[in-house]
């Protein structure tokens, strides 16, 4: 897919992949082989009919193509975007091994692109009301998704989201350049169109609680995501200087500060920046931070091979011009006299055997620290669940780390009346997993209220 | 969005404001805070709270002009409208029968230390307040604290309301009292917070300091607002907002809310200018 050029988008915030065209796509779509038994759509945690939305585009019928993409999924310009499909359907692509998979997560995108192009989106006529209420924890994907599947069967459907701005982690952490903020708003005002309804700056656990939602609504799903960083616990983590990922990248997309002061949310221009992780998001911090003119590097302290962020986004970051130090670990930070970082001490690390995860395991090389002088340090190794719901809800169960205990297949948790899913249930995960949970948990929801 | 029903100056430099927030009103403690933003795509500030009416449903804030958002929200008039107001955030102030409670606060903290001075006196304590201020014209709210204090003490730094100096003060005025002080709660300024704390500290007065770090989502999940507290650390937005006096990291703290002070001046600068020059 044709991308912005290195040297150009390392100096802007614009999108860097950007998009099929038309002739593009319908080539891509041809080479489907249109299996009978299709594992693509098994790889797909949504179901989404693969096959059938790729058989439209090869034909032309873009129009028929977005209707069955949106029947499993209503946010496919994000899911074209930041899924990682490589692990999900094109991995079992039958084409994979015989010259390539077909790009069915481009083809996707395609599809929402061309339809938001086509001007005001078709608005599908509304169910009858079943006079049914209920309450969604939470505006990013998980919640979005419940919201979209409850309200198209006839239920009434209110999200409550914590922030000014709904769209959970596809607003507040995703940058710009990798998925524009105009997409999360169009997604969001769909469903609006369709009848949810939105109520910003409210904290379930804190403005209301659950159980007193729970008196005026006939279920409740918690969709309220993975919101509390966490650190690494080693010296001088709190100079000036050093952020947790969220807040680096909530400063840059939700409050805009890399307009600063045009918006008045303040971002520094540091000079020297490194950040610590490995996943998507440690990709994301590092090229922002280029972006606004610093050197920056990833310290991972495994090797490249076990990086958990998508391959995609590795070699754009490589791209552009981030350094990698791989096999590193920050053990110390070093302030200057202002209380502000100027060095990371790190130590070198070989691979030992396997762990728990399967991955090998990093062992320190005795003796290896150095020191990487640095104005600036981001900590992108993880977040737990926030913690305000389930502090707020008694008898709602909760797992070690804080996560909200519930049912896999109907994300049922402890309470009555009461989902959960996404990453308040999993730990960080991704946006199409946190979809996935949303679809089964509205599922259940909605056998439940049929019943009453 | 949020309508301002009353604005004013109450002293040089300080407003309060009193807004619409049914859904906060009902459910706010003392101590507990809101995040608010003055306009659209406008920054995010944690607020203390100082007064609410839970049947009209309104929030009552006070608050220092000292930067942009202040600012802003200081050249608000009733009638219009905030676009965030969210809370109630961090854990409301602990609020026991304790016996004799020392009650400080300074600046925007005169105010904020109002609901829990009441909350206090709700639970039978002896309610001690103690108004700290640069000069007299800077207090505020006496009427109103006396109602719920056994017995209100100003210190000015000049010397024109009651004692003369800051809160090395303290130790005199706990020692005219009649009675032991059980507890001290400060609301104000970090530099407030801290002079309060050391001047109870050879005391063995147990001291509750209200912090109020930078702050951006309130939640729990940006983590700028850590501090450290008897050696870990700690998110003032969920942990706190109120933590033991002898126990915080000040030097830290200070230094962390330093962390914006260029920007801060580049935003003065520019936007406040440039908007005035454009309308006029």
């Amino acid at each position: 897919m044709p991308k912005q050029a290195a040297e150009v988008r390392r100096h802007n915030f614009s999108e860097v992949a950007l998009g099929y065209s038309v002739e593009h796509a319908v080539e891509e779509a041809r080479r489907c082989l249109n299996c009978k038994k299709p594992k693509c759509v098994l790889g797909c945690p949504v179901e989404i009919d693969i096959p059938g939305f790729i058989r439209c585009i090869a034909e032309r019928d873009f129009s028929s193509g977005v209707s069955v993409l949106k029947e499993k999924n209503l946010l496919p310009a994000i899911c074209g975007r930041v899924c990682p499909q490589e692990e999900q359907c094109e991995e079992t692509c039958i084409l994979l091994k015989k010259g390539g998979q077909i790009a069915i997560g481009r083809l996707e995108r395609f599809l929402a692109d061309w339809e938001a192009r086509q001007g005001e989106l078709e608005i599908p006529k509304s169910p009858a009301a079943t006079g049914k209420k209920v309450a969604v924890v939470g505006g990013g994907p998980a919640g979005l998704t419940v919201a979209g599947d409850l309200i198209k069967l006839g239920h009434q459907v209110i999200i409550f989201e914590a922030l000014h701005k709904m769209g959970g982690v596809l607003i507040y952490g995703i940058p710009e350049f990798r998925l524009p903020k105009a997409i999360v708003s169009r997604e969001v005002d769909y469903l609006k169109k369709l009848g949810v309804e939105v109520i910003t700056d409210f904290v379930v656990g804190k403005t209301r609680t659950v159980d007193s939602l729970l008196q005026e609504f006939d279920a409740i799903f918690i969709g309220s995501g993975a919101g509390l960083p966490w650190f690494m616990d080693i010296p001088g983590e709190n100079l000036n200087g050093v952020y947790s990922a969220n807040e680096y990248l909530t400063r840059m997309n939700l409050m805009k500060g890399y307009l600063f002061p045009r918006f008045p949310t303040p971002i520094k221009e540091h000079k020297r920046v490194a950040v610590v992780g490995g996943g998507n998001v440690a990709m994301d911090c590092a090229r922002t931070a280029l972006r606004l003119g610093a050197e920056a590097r990833i310290i991972y302290r495994r090797s490249r091979q076990e990086l958990p962020a998508r391959e995609e986004e590795v070699e754009n970051a490589e791209e552009e011009g981030v350094i990698f130090d791989f096999l590193t670990l920050p053990i110390r930070y070093i302030g200057n006299e202002n209380g502000w970082i100027k060095e990371i001490e790190c130590l070198r690390m070989e691979l030992g055997e396997p762990d728990s995860s399967g991955r090998r395991r990093p062992v320190p090389i005795e003796g290896s620290e150095f020191i990487l002088p640095m104005d600036a340090a981001i900590c992108a190794i993880g977040n737990s669940p926030n913690p305000l719901i389930a502090a707020s809800t008694p008898g709602l169960e909760v797992g070690k780390r804080g996560n909200i205990v519930a049912d896999e297949e109907s994300g049922k948790t402890s309470r009555e009346r009461v989902w959960a899913g996404g990453d308040v249930v999993t730990g960080a995960a991704t946006v199409i997993l946190a979809m996935g949970a949303g679809r089964k948990a509205a599922r259940s929801i909605h056998e439940h209220l049929s019943s009453l | 969005m949020f309508k301002l029903l009353e604005t004013q100056m109450i002293v040089p430099n300080i407003h309060l404001v009193t807004l619409e927030a049914p859904a906060i009103a009902s459910e706010i403690r003392p101590g507990q805070f809101v995040i608010v933003r003055a306009e659209e795509e406008g920054e995010r500030i944690p607020l203390s709270v100082s007064d609410w009416d839970r049947e009209k449903g309104t929030l009552t804030i006070i608050f220092m002009n000292v930067g942009n958002t202040t600012g802003k929200l200081a050249s608000l008039r009733g009638g219009q409208n905030l676009p965030t107001v969210v809370g109630p955030l961090g854990n409301a102030t602990e609020i026991e029968k304790f016996g004799t409670v020392l009650c400080l606060g300074g600046c925007y903290g005169i105010g904020s230390i109002f609901p829990i001075a009441r909350g206090l006196k709700e639970k039978e304590n002896k309610v001690i307040t103690v108004i700290e201020a640069r000069s007299s014209y800077l207090c505020y709210w006496e009427e109103k604290l006396e109602q719920v204090s056994d017995r209100i003490v100003s210190i000015t730094r000049d010397g024109t309301k009651g004692y003369r100096g800051h809160v090395d003060r303290l130790p005199e005025i706990i020692k005219s009292l009649d009675e032991p002080v059980d507890r001290m709660i400060i609301n104000g300024c970090t530099f407030l917070l801290k002079k309060g704390s050391d001047a109870s500290r050879p005391l063995g007065i147990k001291t509750v300091v209200s912090l109020n770090p930078i702050m951006i989502d309130g939640t729990g999940m940006c983590g700028v607002c850590r501090v450290t507290v008897g050696g870990s650390t700690k998110f003032a937005c969920v942990d706190g907002p109120d933590f033991d006096g002898h126990q915080v990291d000040w030097a830290e703290l200070l230094q962390r809310r330093r962390t914006y002070m260029p920007e801060e001046v580049t935003s003065m600068r520019t936007s406040r200018c440039e908007e005035h020059v454009v309308k006029r």
